[in-house]
């Protein structure tokens, strides 16, 4: 069936799909339709879950945390300053090991106040032990948050994951979506059956005081497991595929076999560059584009390219880009250009121009520095 | 002798099943310790706690051991009621109708840190039970002043003595019209067993808060908890009651100073404790004046 909504109404119908049972959700601007929907969704009977209207996002984390170590499905979607409240608690999902899934609707951090989207909300919790997945049309969005239950709570992987897509560019702007019929999704993701949970017959304490040596050795477990978690999110891609005709990974590449340069970028900024490759191609450029999709686990080992341009829409102050100095060392040519904080539009023209930049051997932020 | 209800008369005939374990980690004299261990005789087996950062914390000992009888989460210091929402959800998902979401949280996480969660589990009607064990300050942190530290105590973050009056947290969840708002404290186990017992047969948010005299914290002998916890309510600076769909009863000693016994002077309180040490005659005053005022509010508003 093609469905044809917003990003926002689309991740509510892929939340009752994957049939959430907990939602713990609070308003923010512009994640806003997404919790009004899923409480639609509760209050008409059509999703048997139960929504809990708390009085926060770091309320909203944590009763997901809760549910989930009761061994129940969940789920929860928030945006900038929300994201940052319930920073705290990210870490604690990550560390429980909780495969809760949450969409992160990309979006300036305050002052001043900005709506618009910049990734710089879902970019500072990339250490908190999540898996991030950037979102680059509404299509993505829904097959992303179907699949990102199966890797979650793989038991090879459990960790949180976190769906990201830019504010208003996709939240708010209606794209046909093919959606599955339930069943189709319920032979793909089956019942939540999770390793552990809080049992009244099985008086365990969870979270109690743990010594260096056994914290230590769970930590290092996260890492193992954002490790394993590359090879099923690739399979997990592979079996959707292979069920409804589109193929996934940890990146989506577009025209890169005989590629001089490779222009990385992520979220909607992908889709564009996807225009801006095929002008640039029809000029006889030899240019081909990776979609970031995955950032946490990040895949290097897919990233294996001379020439790459990194375009990103989030900075580390101090530092710059942060997928750029992610990669530095480890690309022979590498070009980052910071570009669309804030919600200023990046056109594929500006793109082209960003990789005529880099020719010339020129990047930094984009059109403040280099232009 | 045991009630219909499961009320009981005497410590003798409190269950004897134990959830809190040998091997915990309490300091000796830990009156956290003792009310935990008689809340959980009243609440039993079908029981979830829910811990935030506090000395219970420390309490159940470490992973990968427990001392505690009762499945237990941990989270975060401020989290404690969002988390007893989630629990509560999953329940009612779950078609577990006989477990108790229960919160065990010290009064740092219940009067500061932890109230906007509080406020909001009970506002939106959580099926769980909220055990605030006040013990006045930050004592797993080492002795800070915290919303429920008395005018006048010493704390390591006040050291003159604190310059403020205590909230009262009880009063501040009543305007939230929850079925059940109790106080206790250890001094009186029967009291303390029955109020959890009524509690767990209701439905909605319920609230107990229950006064635990800190022995390094108050700055007295670890022998002399429960002397302390019982003289807190004879000289009034404790009040013992419960409230049931906003009817407020006082129960045991405090009742009885409302029907007119003379409360003990609050000096035999204050000087059995070093953090008061230090108070002038004008800051005891001060302390009685405002003792009288908040009896004269029991008699006038709350009764």
């Amino acid at each position: 069936m093609i469905v044809i909504d917003t990003a926002n109404h689309i991740s509510a119908l892929a939340a009752k799909m994957a049939r959430a049972r907990v939602i713990a959700a609070y308003p923010i601007t512009p994640q806003t339709t997404v919790v009004e929907k899923l409480a639609e969704y509760v209050e008409s009977g059509e999703l048997d879950a139960e929504f809990i209207r708390v009085e926060s996002e770091h309320s909203a984390m944590t009763a997901c945390i809760a549910a989930e170590a009761m061994g129940v499905r969940t789920f929860t979607a928030t945006a900038s300053h929300g994201l940052l409240l319930m920073h705290e608690m990210l870490h604690w999902a990550g560390l429980a090991r909780l495969p809760i899934v949450m969409v992160n609707v990309n979006r300036a951090i305050g002052p001043g106040w900005n709506i618009w989207s910049d990734a710089n909300d879902s970019m500072a919790q990339r250490d908190t032990g999540w898996l991030h997945f950037y979102c680059s049309s509404n299509q993505e969005v829904y097959d992303s948050i179907i699949m990102a239950y199966k890797i979650a709570e793989s038991q090879e992987v459990m960790l949180p994951a976190m769906i990201c897509y830019d504010g208003f560019i996709l939240s708010h702007t209606s794209m046909p979506v093919e959606v599955p019929e339930q069943s189709k999704i319920d032979e793909f993701l089956p019942e939540f059956k999770p390793a552990w949970k809080i049992d009244v017959e099985n008086p365990i304490t969870h979270g109690n005081i743990v010594e260096p040596h056994y914290y230590a050795r769970i930590r290092y477990d996260m890492q193992v497991a954002m490790e394993r978690a590359k090879k099923i999110i690739e399979e997990v891609g592979e079996e959707w595929g292979k069920k409804f005709g589109r193929d996934y990974g940890l990146v989506q590449e577009y025209k890169c076999e005989d590629a001089d340069y490779v222009i990385l970028t992520m979220a909607s900024m992908a889709a564009e560059a996807k225009v801006a490759v095929d002008e640039l191609r029809n000029k006889g450029e030899k240019v081909g584009l990776v979609n970031l999709r995955t950032h946490r686990p990040m895949p290097f080992e897919r990233l294996k390219y001379d020439k790459i341009i990194v375009i990103e829409r989030a900075v580390s102050f101090g530092l710059g880009g942060i997928v750029y100095n992610e990669l530095k060392g480890r690309v022979p040519e590498l070009y980052g250009f910071i570009a669309g904080i804030g919600g200023m539009d990046v056109s594929y023209r500006d793109i082209e121009r960003m990789y005529e930049l880099a020719k010339e051997g020129k990047d930094g932020w984009y059109p403040i520095e280099v232009k | 002798m045991v009630s219909d209800r499961g009320e009981i008369m005497a410590i003798k005939d409190l269950p004897e099943e134990e959830y809190v374990l040998k091997g915990h980690a309490a300091c000796p004299g830990c009156p956290a310790t003792i009310a935990l261990r008689i809340t959980l005789k009243a609440l039993g087996k079908k029981t979830i706690l829910v811990i935030p950062a506090c000395c219970s914390a420390v309490i159940q000992s470490l992973y990968p051991k427990t001392s505690f009888g009762v499945p237990t989460l941990n989270i975060a210091f401020e989290a404690s009621a969002a988390a007893a929402s989630g629990v509560a959800s999953a329940l009612k998902i779950l078609g577990e109708k006989d477990i108790t979401p229960v919160v065990w949280a010290g009064d740092g996480g219940s009067y500061d840190i932890g109230i906007q969660a509080l406020s909001g589990a009970l506002e939106r009607g959580t099926d769980f039970i909220y055990i605030c064990y006040n013990n006045q300050m930050y004592s797993n942190t080492g002795i800070q002043r915290s919303g429920a530290t008395p005018y006048g105590a010493w704390t390591t973050t006040t050291w003159t003595g604190k310059k403020e009056r205590q909230k009262e947290l009880a009063e501040i969840v009543m305007a939230h019209h929850i079925p059940y708002v109790a106080t206790a404290t250890i001094a009186y186990p029967e009291d303390l067993y029955n109020k959890m017992k009524k509690a767990k047969e209701m439905k909605g948010p319920r609230y107990i808060e229950i006064l635990t005299p800190c022995p390094p914290g108050w700055r007295f002998d670890m022998s002399k908890t429960v002397e302390i916890a019982r003289l807190a309510v004879e000289t009034g600076s404790w009040v013992l009651y419960e409230a049931i769909n906003g009817k407020v009863e006082f129960t045991g000693q405090s009742k009885r100073i409302l029907e007119g016994k003379e409360r003990k002077p609050i000096e035999d309180w204050l000087k059995m404790q070093g953090r008061f040490r230090h108070l002038k005659q004008e800051d005891i005053e001060k302390i009685k004046r405002e003792l009288d005022e908040k009896w004269e509010y029991y008699r006038k508003v709350m009764k």
